[in-house]
């Protein structure tokens, strides 16, 4: 019933801002470079679906997909 | 056409939207009206003066321009009266185009990771607490001229490895090419000038006797083909990360301060949630956002509907993006809690400021400090506010009142 939910970050559209990571520390990881890739698999654990959804709205860079599954 | 040899004046303003002067004493007090008016007359603006220069006045032509790298160039950054010939290596990556932008840019980037600046922050504590020391007693202080303005210096300075101690000698630098540069050629490049030579000294001792620093770091760097940057390449740099890391970040804290000093209900909140101080740190950089970068047309094009021609500069606006309507609800109000922020403060695109993580950090340490020992303070009525013209805009006098400092 409860769907599960993935996070992606588009490595062609990252610039580094980093709001992702400081929102979000948990689902997001950065390079040496301060550019972003989602942990792991990017599944979203339970109980952090809101800062799955906060990460995405303050990219500025529209880098991040937050998918249903 | 103005004489270039001379400082010209600028007549005044009277028809903003297709004479604009980002100049003009009326956009240095409050742009904010002016921005809104351009924004209802159309997407992009043009103006004759500055040898004719666009003003993409809503987020989404802001975006657009900050995105297309092969319409618009980034190898003049500051809108000016002239427009000299560019110097290879003036400041790379701020001055560099695809394709040398990027190995430029990511030799600068492993420095100014969240995670490094971390370890700065003790030092900034340490630097914002000394600073507050020296006025507490007072009962009122310049915020702008003896704090905001010496967080962000020491913090390069001491990234650069050069002595906090020439402070003024920088802020004397950066207000010639950000500022009386507009105007007049020979500041600007007097400032260039100087700023060469006094790296250049450092550069050397460090030949010798290497250092654990940014000068250090960049001597040492290789490019792709595995050589050595080339001097030019490494003093154009370390003018980019003195100039573009300090009166920034000043304003930024200067602005932060002055909306504070006025808004008691915002500063109350921030003292009893002091977890909220990160996302007040954001809006206050969209409301507030400091810099104000340019391109240069190379191809002739089309922004949001509008003809853009080659030949012509851009203003780009991120402050005037920020306060677009549509992206932001409620755009010209400060809402401390905002939840969805995608503000442009540090730019759009592969010119993201190298620096944002230093810039927050760096703002989040200065307003939790200052909030800890003077949860309480005001304008003062006697002093009067100044604010920086042109390519950044803060407060640069800020006299404030501190009451029930501790």
């Amino acid at each position: 019933m409860t769907e599960r939910l993935r996070v992606r970050v588009d490595p062609d559209k990252c610039q580094g801002h980093a709001r992702c990571k400081a929102l979000a520390p948990e689902l997001f990881e950065l390079d040496e470079y301060g550019n972003a890739h989602e942990a792991g698999d990017g599944i979203v654990p339970p109980g952090l679906e809101d800062k799955a959804w906060l990460a995405k709205s303050n990219c500025p860079e529209i880098a991040i997909d937050v998918i249903e599954e | 056409m103005s004489d270039v040899s001379q400082p010209a004046a600028h007549p005044p303003v009277t028809d903003w939207v297709h004479d604009f002067d980002h100049t003009d004493p009326q956009w240095t007090d409050d742009p904010f009206p002016i921005w809104d008016q351009l924004r209802a007359a159309s997407p992009v603006v043009h103006t004759e003066r500055f040898l004719g220069c666009y003003m993409p006045t809503t987020y989404e032509a802001v975006r657009e321009i900050a995105n297309d790298t092969e319409h618009f160039s980034s190898r003049r950054i500051i809108v000016r009266d002239v427009r000299p010939e560019v110097a290879r290596n003036a400041a790379p990556p701020i001055t560099s185009d695809p394709p040398v932008h990027k190995p430029a840019k990511q030799l600068l980037l492993p420095p100014f990771t969240p995670d490094a600046m971390k370890k700065l922050e003790p030092r900034m504590r340490a630097i914002c607490n000394e600073l507050i020391d020296g006025f507490i007693a007072d009962g009122k202080v310049d915020a702008a001229a003896r704090y905001a303005k010496y967080i962000p210096v020491q913090a390069i300075a001491h990234m650069l490895g050069i002595p906090e101690s020439d402070s003024d000698l920088f802020i004397n630098w950066i207000h010639m090419i950000l500022e009386l540069g507009i105007k007049d050629e020979s500041k600007l490049l007097q400032a260039v000038q100087e700023m060469s030579a006094y790296f250049t000294t450092h550069i050397e001792q460090r030949k010798n006797k290497p250092t654990d620093d940014l000068i250090s770091y960049l001597m040492n760097a290789k490019d792709k083909e595995g050589q050595p940057l080339e001097e030019s390449h490494v003093l154009g740099s370390l003018r980019l990360l003195l100039i573009a890391g300090i009166d920034t970040t000043w304003s930024a804290i200067g602005s932060s301060l002055w909306h504070l000093a006025r808004t008691p209900v915002d500063r109350e909140r921030l003292i009893a949630e002091p977890a909220l101080i990160p996302t007040a740190v954001e809006e206050l950089l969209r409301a507030y956002s400091p810099v104000t970068m340019a391109r240069e047309v190379v191809k002739d094009t089309t922004v949001s509907g509008c003809p853009v021609k080659a030949g012509n500069m851009v203003l780009l606006s991120f402050p005037a993006a920020n306060r677009d309507p549509k992206m932001f609800p409620e755009a010209d109000k400060v809402v401390i809690d905002r939840r969805e922020n995608r503000h442009a403060a540090f730019g759009l695109g592969i010119h993201r400021c190298v620096g944002s993580n230093l810039a927050r950090m760096e703002m989040q340490v200065a307003l939790e400090e200052w909030l800890k020992r003077i949860p309480d303070f005001a304008l003062d009525p006697a002093g009067t506010v100044t604010w920086s013209q042109g390519t950044v805009r803060g407060p640069r006098q800020l006299p404030i009142l501190l009451g029930k400092a501790m």
